[in-house]
């Protein structure tokens, strides 16, 4: 008979019985580092195909690339497997001169030969990423002919149209351009998908700090010294496990079942903060978060009503309120960090001044609008706050939360009012940005390169020319200062509305150290992470 | 055997449900505005890129066609492959259901050997406190969102009292040591004869395990207490009782024994909800099982791993169903 003496006492022996048959387990070992974080946004980890967040940074940990902007100072190139280069004076021919003693690891060495097969592969397989190499004019019927190894050391290079000397090395320093080991890759071939099924699946081939032991997609990331690197990293292993939820990251963090939480809330960091047992590591990544204003609306086609949003906007409330630490108020299309980034901030919140805007344009009582947005934190709030400031100037903001592909799917048919999504650049060149943010060279659906622009219907001759252009300047400081006029007249006439640059921030207990966060996500380092 | 054709009458009815879900699914798959070539080329894709994937996919044909061209790969069993994992959303099935099928099987034994007698007792003592305190618990474990309540699990158990491991299916020292043969961890590690990858597999199971099971015991308790309340104040029962039976025998025997049908309907489609996805336990949890392996396709417009999670889960409600009618027939002497 169940009686209430046999119910009390079942519910008080089991977890007595339970934790000692069961010691929970704690503290990570010394020489494996743990890092919680959301990694269900891999869809492979080929470096010709990958073009997520957490596929770039853990390629780039993994493969050398020719060249790489420093850290320090990301207008200076340095050469990574390309000991030096040299450009012909017409500028379509870029030299590379292969450094020697490089390995993969395989054990193979480093030739010019895997440098070319790289690239004719990322045309060839013609990927997500490839139009950042396609756009020096290579097919897959040149680029045999435009890329050679005439010899295991040179790499020559030749492109369609002479350009700034530095867009093809930013290119080259893209996470399309990771060099491949292409004996090994090519053992691995299915058919004429040049080892894509092999490297998708989670494995590797390259001569960077790390090799992938294991990537179970949705769980975790398993990664090995790779021993033939030039550079071994200071641990033995790390491993990336599936921590979609900042709290579980949280307490994970606190219980030493990991060493190193990447997206904690801001709140969380603010109490890790005040902790002297917690470091917390922030880096400004390439991610600006904008509002674009479809020009196909009668009423946002109007200059002054862009200009009235723009300051209608409390963008320092927002970042400090709702966003403190994950984000920094930022108002030009070029992220800080990169090279001709104009970091003035003209536009603050004055009411005043918007509503007078608004009576210029002949709307003196506001108008009603529209506003998609993704719905992952914190971008509900910013748009919850974004219509409370325009409804103080008097435009009524409808809010319309989706899916980030969803509003994406909607702006790329141009069937958007205003929308809230977020840029991340492809490439540390200032073109990157400056091209989707600038550039439209025919408004019709027929255009191919459907740019931010052109997606929010969106057609100025001037900057697209100046854009355009810029991309050819080969003197890198007339080159920078192009960037620099080009964002102050894009903050005065453009329809987006750039509100802030996203930083992350990395919490550890004090004795982790070493890791180091990239402005890209491929270049955030694992190598130098020790545990004392 | 009449009842036997009746149930044999209800089999048959399952391929019209599966075609009906398979093409209820893939109209929903078509409407909602996301667009899978996005998922599959990228934002920055040039126009021409993704007219040429549409065309790939099939997606430029008219929906009768697609469905049709769906249908007759599903007739081969190939469910396509998916974005977001690279592999064959079969592949990825029968990765990420054992997980969340193991999850349930051990929810729905904390959720059945607690909540039927919790609720048997709570009958029995109706209106005492301790029916008071059950309902209590019942409400409380029915209502708290579950995200809280496993938020909570994790902050009293792993952080603070330290009696359970954190998140995840398989700690990190033991991550690939067991052979896959069932995907049932630890029916995998016990066929191995690798106890200590078991051990810690029950250790992580242990407190997902036990939240679901704790949400999904309000439920049984409360159905099983209003049943067996019904079926005490049956005239049965008085009988029973004036012939001189003793109270165990009443109560188990001829009260329980009465309530069995209906509870077995409750106990598989409690079953059925779990196997759907505990989506938000499985986040917590970081379990990588079909609910978040749904949420996590649905959300990158992966369709064919969206369609083919479905089509698995609605295949599991129906068998389900099933048995739970085959019990109806097996329990109910009235269906002899």
């Amino acid at each position: 008979m169940l009686t209430r003496r046999l119910l009390l006492g079942a519910a008080g022996a089991g977890p007595l019985i339970w934790t000692q048959a069961f010691p929970a387990l704690a503290q990570t070992p010394r020489d494996v580092v743990v890092m919680g974080i959301a990694i269900d946004d891999i869809v492979s980890l080929d470096p010709q195909e990958s073009f997520e967040f957490m596929g770039g940074e853990i390629l780039g940990n993994c493969y050398d690339r020719l060249v790489l902007p420093t850290f320090e100072d990301p207008t200076k190139i340095e050469g990574v497997l390309a000991e030096s280069w040299q450009t012909s004076e017409d500028g379509l021919t870029t030299t590379f001169r292969i450094r020697p003693g490089r390995k993969f690891a395989s054990g193979n060495p480093v030739t010019a030969e895997d440098a070319a097969f790289t690239l004719h592969r990322a045309v060839i397989l013609n990927k997500a990423p490839a139009f950042i190499i396609r756009q020096f004019g290579f097919t897959k019927e040149n680029v045999a002919e435009r890329v050679t190894a005439p010899d295991a050391n040179t790499l020559v290079i030749r492109i369609a149209e002479a350009g700034s000397p530095s867009f093809l090395l930013y290119c080259l320093s893209a996470a399309v351009g990771m060099v491949l080991d292409k004996k090994a890759v090519m053992a691995k071939a299915q058919g004429d998908d040049l080892g894509n099924a092999w490297l998708k699946a989670g494995n590797t081939a390259g001569s960077g700090q790390w090799q992938v032991r294991q990537w179970r997609a949705s769980e975790n990331v398993t990664m090995d010294a790779n021993p033939n690197s030039a550079n071994p990293p200071k641990t033995k292993r790390l491993i990336i496990l599936h921590r979609p939820d900042p709290s579980a990251q949280l307490l994970g963090l606190q219980r030493g079942d990991i060493d190193i939480a990447r997206t904690l809330s801001p709140d969380q960091l603010a109490t890790l903060g005040k902790d002297p047992a917690y470091t917390l590591l922030s880096q400004s990544k390439s991610y600006i978060n904008y509002i674009a204003l479809n020009q196909n609306h009668p009423e946002l086609a109007k200059p002054q009503v862009r200009q009235a949003i723009k300051w209608a906007v409390d963008y320092d409330g927002i970042t400090k309120s709702i966003t403190p630490s994950t984000y920094n108020t930022h108002q030009a299309f070029l992220p800080k960090g990169f090279p001709g980034v104009l970091t003035d901030q003209p536009f603050s919140k004055d009411v005043a001044r918007a509503k007078a805007l608004l009576a210029e344009a002949g709307l003196p009582n506001g108008f009603e609008i529209a506003l998609d947005h993704t719905t992952n934190a914190p971008f509900n709030d910013v748009a919850q706050a974004i219509q409370a400031n325009l409804a103080e100037a008097g435009i009524k903001v409808t809010l319309v939360a989706g899916e980030q592909r969803q509003v994406i799917t909607k702006t790329r048919a141009r069937q958007h009012q205003m929308a809230m999504l977020r840029w991340g650049s492809d490439y540390m060149d200032p073109n990157s940005n400056a091209e989707t943010f600038c550039v439209n060279t025919d408004n019709s659906e027929a255009n191919q390169n459907r740019t931010l622009a052109w997606r929010s219907s969106w057609k100025d001759d001037d900057l697209t020319k100046r854009a355009i252009e810029a991309l050819k300047e080969r003197d890198a400081e007339r080159r920078v200062a192009m960037y620099e006029r080009m964002q102050k007249d894009h903050q005065e006439r453009s329809p987006f509305v750039i509100l802030m640059q996203q930083v992350e921030v990395a919490a550890m207990k004090k004795t982790t150290t070493g890791l180091q966060l990239g402005l890209l996500s491929d270049r955030s380092l694992y190598g130098g992470i020790s545990k004392a | 055997m009449r009842r036997w054709r009746s149930f044999a009458a209800t089999a048959a009815s399952v391929p019209i449900t599966l075609f009906g879900l398979v093409l209820l699914t893939f109209l929903i798959g078509r409407v909602v505005p996301l667009d899978p070539v996005l998922a599959i080329v990228g934002d920055r894709a040039p126009q021409d890129v993704v007219e040429r994937t549409r065309i790939e996919l099939g997606l430029d044909k008219s929906l009768p066609e697609q469905f049709v061209r769906y249908v007759g790969q599903l007739a081969t069993g190939d469910l396509g492959r998916s974005v977001m994992t690279s592999n064959t959303v079969a592949a990825d099935i029968a990765r990420f259901f054992p997980a969340t099928l193991e999850l349930s099987i051990a929810a729905l034994l904390i959720a059945g050997l607690l909540g039927v007698p919790l609720g048997v007792y709570a009958a029995v003592r109706q209106g005492s406190w301790i029916d008071q305190a059950i309902r209590v618990v019942c409400l409380s474990g029915h209502s708290i969102p579950i995200f809280v309540l496993a938020l909570i699990a994790l902050l009293v158990f792993y952080a603070t009292l330290q009696w359970a491991p954190g998140p995840g299916r398989q700690g990190i020292m033991f991550d690939g040591m067991v052979p896959q043969v069932t995907g049932l961890l630890l029916v995998d590690a016990a066929l191995a004869g690798e106890w200590d990858a078991f051990r810690d597999a029950l250790r992580q199971l242990a407190l997902p395990a036990l939240v679901l099971g704790l949400s999904n015991m309000a439920y049984i308790a409360r159905m099983t207490r209003a049943f067996m309340l019904e079926s005490l104040s049956g005239e049965f029962v008085v009988t029973a009782r004036a012939k001189g039976l003793s109270a165990g025998a009443v109560i188990w025997r001829h009260a329980f024994g009465n309530i069995l049908v209906r509870l077995v309907t409750v106990l598989a489609l409690t079953f059925a909800g779990l196997l759907e996805g505990a989506v938000l336990t499985e986040t917590i949890f970081s379990w990588p099982g079909l609910g978040q392996y749904l949420t996590g396709s649905l959300l990158n417009a992966d369709m064919n791993a969206v369609l083919g999670a479905t089509l698995v889960v609605g295949l599991t409600y129906v068998a389900l169903n099933l048995f739970a009618d085959l019990m109806y027939r097996v329990l109910d002497p009235r269906t002899r």
